[in-house]
């Protein structure tokens, strides 16, 4: 047995798996005899016909997703601006499986060029789809046979492969090639089989029969030794115990074992996180950043389209409280049109709250969406990088001032609570002198880069950024007993809220309420289940153990 | 809103419909936009500017290689019979986020 070979790559689906190494070769047209233009022309009408088939019978085996790729690949298969090109060269001479691929590789060309990773990942879309046609011609090679839970490893995989692929064993993929953002890597996902793309020598057999892959980690370990293979048992126990557990809590509220309820909210980028969020596993959105409206280079989205997204979360909350950021730019955010270009220190320049305060145009329209779609559900309003109180004061003189123009004009509104996020220490260190926040929401991750000054993508001094620092405890202590005092409600909705090291002290700091990734909501709310907070830190006080 | 093409002197039924959709068009939306344009006999286009260029609405390799940004408006264009009820039932489409969630995949 060959040595063991460690080999690391890009996580493109989490997860772990043991089995049996399988090298997927390229499929290879074999050569055909081209016959007369008119034969060709029905020859690639035939493996067009043939593709479009065995794919259709694809679909019915599949849903959602595998489905609309499949889908994808028919309509493009059945669009004659791809055949007509294919003709032309089968009647100017051209054998079927030429003219094919040509008219194919220059459509790949353009996809594999585009500067968006979206379009760039079709690429391989298309390669399915012209190999599919291409085996078809030549008359299909026999597949080799793939033994159940086996690690597959390959150039790349097209989506249709993997869809005829048995992943009912187990197994995993581990591609040379690949991206992150394919529609095989969106499949891997969605069916939780571990692959890693990216992985440099994937490709080459190196007489390995067995291997174990640790997606999480990026790691792909050939012809592991019996050490290696004890580590992964007991770690695939551990995990599988550990998933168990959380999806046992995910539905459940979160309750600490000395049955304190704590309110366990979600962070969302992007709309279409929702689609895999099932809605009875959080408490609302805490955090809904709407700078995915903004993208930086497209057009600024006018009222009526954030209005509609904004509605389209409403109605996913049913009813729970959904709390929508104001536009967040500056900093690490750029967005061209908006923000200051060539600032010496981004992070402390014009950015979230100072930077709309400046551009009231921007900040009304969002402002009017907000207020429009606040008819619809429980909206809330925060306010990002806020460090004196006259910007919230100025702020809600803006609302006042959209509220009286929707009311002139008779469209439907209502004033949405005003609230702040404590990310500033001039906020965490005097919160009371920000009384007119109808709300806070600490965003732990820019207060500890404040606090310790310390950047959070700087590798050189990334000890330094500690969110679990006493000073950092201090001041979420401070914000929490001087929300309660007066009567506002506090929240915390940064990286901290989502990590096992941290709940414990956010919860004897005070806090009962956290706002956490979509990922992370059912071990959070398992990490709960298993702390002891104490009746001293109920903020009941009184009763001492 | 109407032109006029010199060569026939029919005339063009246009609209204009701002994309919405959090991706903009691409693959599962360009599915949807082209079957449902392929339902109609006239002649459909479309393109990102109001004066071209020009792309077949019911090609989805053209209609992928316009690549439609969100945020982008989109001005389509037909021309023959049906031309007013195929641009309004696009245009729908579009506004409709494409029925997404609501795509069947038994339905073809």
């Amino acid at each position: 047995m060959p040595a063991p070979v460690e080999l690391k790559g890009q996580t493109a689906s989490a997860g772990l798996a043991l089995g049996l190494v399988f090298f997927l070769p390229e499929p290879v047209a074999q050569d055909r005899v081209a016959g007369s233009p008119s034969t060709e022309a029905a020859a690639l009408r035939g493996a067009i016909a043939a593709s479009v088939a065995s794919i259709t019978g694809l679909i019915e085996g599949h849903k959602g997703e595998a489905a609309d790729i499949l889908e994808f690949q028919v309509a493009m298969l059945e669009d004659d601006t791809l055949l007509q090109p294919a003709l032309d060269r089968v009647n100017s001479g051209s054998p079927a499986q030429t003219a094919w691929r040509e008219v194919l590789d220059t459509e790949i060309a353009g996809y594999a060029a585009s500067p968006e990773d979206y379009f760039r990942a079709r690429a391989s879309d298309l390669m399915d789809m012209r190999d599919r046609v291409l085996m078809n011609l030549a008359g299909a090679a026999a597949k080799p046979k793939i033994p159940g839970g086996a690690i597959i490893l390959a150039t790349d995989v097209p989506p249709s492969r993997f869809l005829e692929l048995d992943w009912s064993q187990g197994g995993g993929l581990v591609l040379a090639h690949g991206s992150t953002a394919s529609h095989v890597a969106m499949l891997a996902r969605a069916r939780g089989v571990p692959m890693l793309v990216g992985v440099a020598g994937a490709d080459v057999p190196g007489g390995h029969s067995e291997a174990i892959l640790e997606a999480s980690s990026g790691r792909l370990c050939l012809s592991p030794s019996a050490a290696d293979k004890e580590i992964y048992e007991a770690s695939r126990q551990a995990a599988q115990a550990s998933h168990r557990n959380d999806q046992a809590y995910a539905t459940k509220p979160a309750v600490t074992r000395d049955g304190i309820a704590v309110e366990i909210l979600v962070n969302v980028a992007e709309p279409s996180d929702l689609d895999r969020i099932a809605v009875n596993t959080c408490d609302g959105i805490g955090l809904m950043r709407s700078e995915f409206l903004f993208r930086d280079g497209a057009p600024l989205p006018d009222e009526d389209q954030q209005f509609t997204a904004y509605c389209r979360l409403l109605e996913w909350a049913q009813g729970r409280p959904v709390t929508v950021r104001t536009l967040d730019i500056g900093g690490d955010k750029p967005v061209q049109g908006l923000t200051a270009p060539g600032e010496s220190n981004p992070f402390l320049g014009l950015r979230g709250v100072r930077l709309t305060l400046v551009r009231r145009d921007v900040f009304k329209a969002q402002l009017r969406a907000l207020a429009r779609a606040a008819v619809h559900g429980q909206l809330k309003i925060m306010l990002p990088m806020v460090s004196v109180p006259e910007e919230i004061a100025e702020s809600a003189r803006l609302l006042d001032d959209v509220m009286a123009d929707l009311a002139a004009a008779g469209v439907p509104a209502r004033r949405p609570a005003l609230g702040i996020m404590v990310e500033v220490p001039a906020v965490a260190i005097v919160p009371e002198l920000f009384a007119p926040a109808a709300f806070f929401s600490i965003g732990s991750n820019d207060l500890t880069q404040y606090v310790m000054a310390a950047a959070r993508d700087l590798a050189a001094i990334g000890r330094l950024y500690q969110p679990g620092n006493p000073a950092m405890l201090a001041l979420i202590r401070n914000t929490v007993r001087a929300a309660g005092a007066m009567g506002r409600p506090v929240s915390l909705c940064g990286d901290m809220a989502g990590d096992e090291r941290y709940i414990g002290a956010l919860l004897a700091a005070g806090l009962r309420s956290l706002s956490v990734a979509p990922a992370a909501l059912g071990h959070v709310k398992a990490v709960i289940a298993g702390l002891t907070i104490g009746a001293e830190h109920t903020n009941q006080g009184g009763e001492t153990l | 809103m109407s032109a006029l093409d010199p060569e026939t002197a029919e005339p063009f039924v246009t609209v204009a419909v701002l994309m919405t959709h959090q991706t903009g068009l691409h693959a599962r939306p360009s599915v949807t936009f082209t079957k449902l344009a392929k339902t109609f006999p006239c002649s459909i286009s479309l393109a990102t500017a109001p004066d071209g260029p020009w792309t077949d609405a019911k090609s989805i390799a053209k209609v992928m290689a316009t690549r439609v940004p969100m945020g982008a408006t989109l001005h389509l264009r037909a021309r023959g019979a049906g031309a007013g009820e195929a641009v309004e039932a696009l245009r729908s489409l579009v506004e409709r986020h494409f029925d997404e969630g609501g795509v069947d995949a038994g339905s073809r």
